[in-house]
């Protein structure tokens, strides 16, 4: 009886505590569907305009799309780098591996503002002036620990042998990759794109030092339309792209045979 | 379970291929490598160099004019202050919302673990522009603590250390739940039953043998939230503007409209000082939490 009061009342810390995570994007929602120009809760009915002005949102596109461009190339880029490192790490393959496993994960703890400056008068010294390679190597650093840790997670509770024993039923090397690893890390390779790409989209204090009056990316041409003319559009930009991300985290269930077409497919339930 | 072809094999055929191995490992590690040394660790370097740089050779005069000065030493307690002060808040409630969440299953479970997720999928700059819009004089809170009677005029919230604070556990509250939530959600319940079988209260197991085995988790959700937090820019400029300087803020200022890159490099290596006493602490706390 105790243990479930007790059970019982740190699942309503849990259930308070997700309230409180929630109620500035149920703010955010709320103020997309205003019909006053101010961004501010709505009162007296809805209005579905500020979706119809994101798209006159001239100046957010470009952001936009340099954005997406840059998460989704760094992103790739650490994919590729933090899985190799991963296997080196988890197979203990080299010398070292505990201090570049430690020193992988060791950029989320530094100051994104200092990495920011710190790469800005860096790639000055270097004679580097050209905005886009800055703001895209930036990221790299920043989302490669969020994928190294993952992979390497997910790495160590990967059983190598079963490589070899695709290779004994006659896989050939890269088809035992494809066919064995790639499915059995599907998940840890999901989070960490999904984190990864999350980080680099809302990069302000690394980007804002690398950026030029022609690139900018969308947090900080977000920034600049808060402090300047905050009107509800942005907050309908924003709840597209809350809307964008559960739908591409609502999917069937991974470990559960393929549905028959003839019975209908399975339910549906979230990744996470 | 995880290590069976290692110890299936102790010493066999691996004993053979340990060169091959290593250099394979290496090759494999080198772009990793590469991308911590010339991204990384010599632009940090670069910047502690120009830290140093005065109107003539080396100087420390950029350190003495943060550090000898009673504004520059407000930016450091106001940074460690708005940290520490997340970092505990955020520890109070997380650690409790970690077991709730371990607790929890199917729907409910589901709906906690994207409470967590979906915030990260919102601009924080937005998200602090939300929370500010909750916290105005006619805002939801102070109508509803008007409404339960609790206040009868309106609190000034909004530019308050108390927006600062609640808005920046908001935006930081899942990256102390997540790490703690990881390890509990490994520890096998069998070991509270065994400790109770041994004669152990409740409260003795949860004390002796729960805790000690949920403090890696605490590490590093400890370590991630207090140097996200000491460092934030974007909470602190949003949430209080300029009557909340902190080194972040002078960072930004120094590079962005004072065009004085020494003082922002000192404050920048003071942030990073910062930075690897928790890196390197919470790498020892963890060893030590893991092994013992």
């Amino acid at each position: 009886m105790k243990s479930a009061s007790i059970r019982f009342l740190m699942q309503a810390v849990m259930a308070g505590a997700a309230l409180f995570l929630i109620a500035p994007l149920i703010v955010i929602a709320a103020v997309s569907l205003s019909p006053s120009p101010v961004f501010d809760l709505p009162t007296g009915g809805a209005s579905l305009r500020w979706y119809g002005a994101v798209a006159s949102l001239d100046s957010f596109w470009p952001a936009l799309t340099l954005s997406l461009e840059i998460a989704l190339l760094s992103t790739t880029i650490s994919l590729v780098v933090g899985t190799f490192a991963g296997i080196a790490i988890a197979r203990r393959a080299m010398p070292g591996a505990q201090i570049l496993a430690a020193s992988l994960t060791s950029p989320l703890m530094m100051p994104g503002l200092v990495l920011g400056i710190a790469l800005l008068q860096y790639f000055r010294a270097l004679g580097v002036t050209q905005t886009w390679p800055e703001l895209l190597l930036a990221p790299v650093v920043v989302t490669l620990p969020f994928v190294a840790r993952t992979m390497i997670a997910g790495l160590s509770r990967f059983d190598f042998a079963l490589l070899d024993a695709a290779r004994t039923l006659g896989c050939d090397f890269s088809s035992s990759i494809y066919r064995v690893m790639v499915p059995a890390l599907a998940p840890a390779y999901l989070t960490a794109a999904l984190f990864s790409f999350l980080a680099s989209m809302d990069n302000y204090p690394v980007s804002i030092f690398l950026t030029d009056a022609r690139s900018k990316t969308l947090p900080i041409k977000m920034l600049q339309y808060i402090e300047e003319s905050p009107d509800p559009s942005i907050a309908a930009l924003s709840t597209l792209i809350l809307i964008a991300t559960l739908a591409s985290s609502y999917r069937r269930p991974r470990d559960r045979p393929a549905p028959s077409r003839r019975t209908g497919g399975v339910k549906k339930q979230w990744v996470w | 379970m995880t290590r069976t072809s290692e110890s299936l094999a102790p010493a066999s055929p691996r004993q053979n291929l340990k060169m091959p191995m290593a250099s394979a490992g290496l090759a494999l590690a080198l772009p990793a490598a590469l991308v911590l040394i010339f991204l990384y660790a010599v632009p940090l370097a670069h910047l502690f160099a120009r830290s140093f740089e005065g109107e003539s050779g080396m100087s420390l005069a950029a350190y003495e004019r943060i550090l000898g000065d009673s504004y520059g030493r407000l930016l450091i307690w106001n940074s460690l202050g708005l940290g520490l002060v997340t970092t505990g808040l955020t520890l109070i409630i997380g650690y409790p919302a970690a077991f709730g969440l371990a607790f929890s299953k199917g729907a409910l479970r589901s709906l906690f673990l994207a409470s967590l997720f979906l915030p990260l999928a919102a601009s924080v700059i937005v998200k602090a522009f939300a929370w500010s819009i909750l916290l105005r004089s006619h805002g939801v809170v102070n109508e509803t603590l008007m409404f339960l009677h609790l206040t009868n005029a309106p609190i000034r919230m909004i530019f308050t250390q108390v927006s600062l604070i609640s808005g920046s556990a908001n935006i930081f509250l899942p990256f102390m739940i997540l790490p703690i939530y990881a390890v509990v959600a490994q520890i096998d319940p069998v070991l509270a039953e065994a400790a109770a079988t041994l004669g152990a209260s409740p409260v003795q197991a949860f004390l002796r043998v729960v805790v000690p085995l949920t403090l890696p988790g605490v590490v590093a959700g400890v370590a991630l939230v207090f140097s996200l937090s000491v460092s934030a820019y974007v909470v602190p400029t949003l949430l209080m503007g300029e009557n909340y300087p902190t080194l972040a803020t002078a960072i930004a200022k120094a590079f962005l409209l004072t065009r004085d890159p020494a003082l922002g490099s000192a404050a920048g290596a003071i942030l990073v000082f910062i930075g690897l006493f928790v890196v390197v602490s919470s790498h020892r706390l963890g060893e030590r939490s893991s092994g013992g």
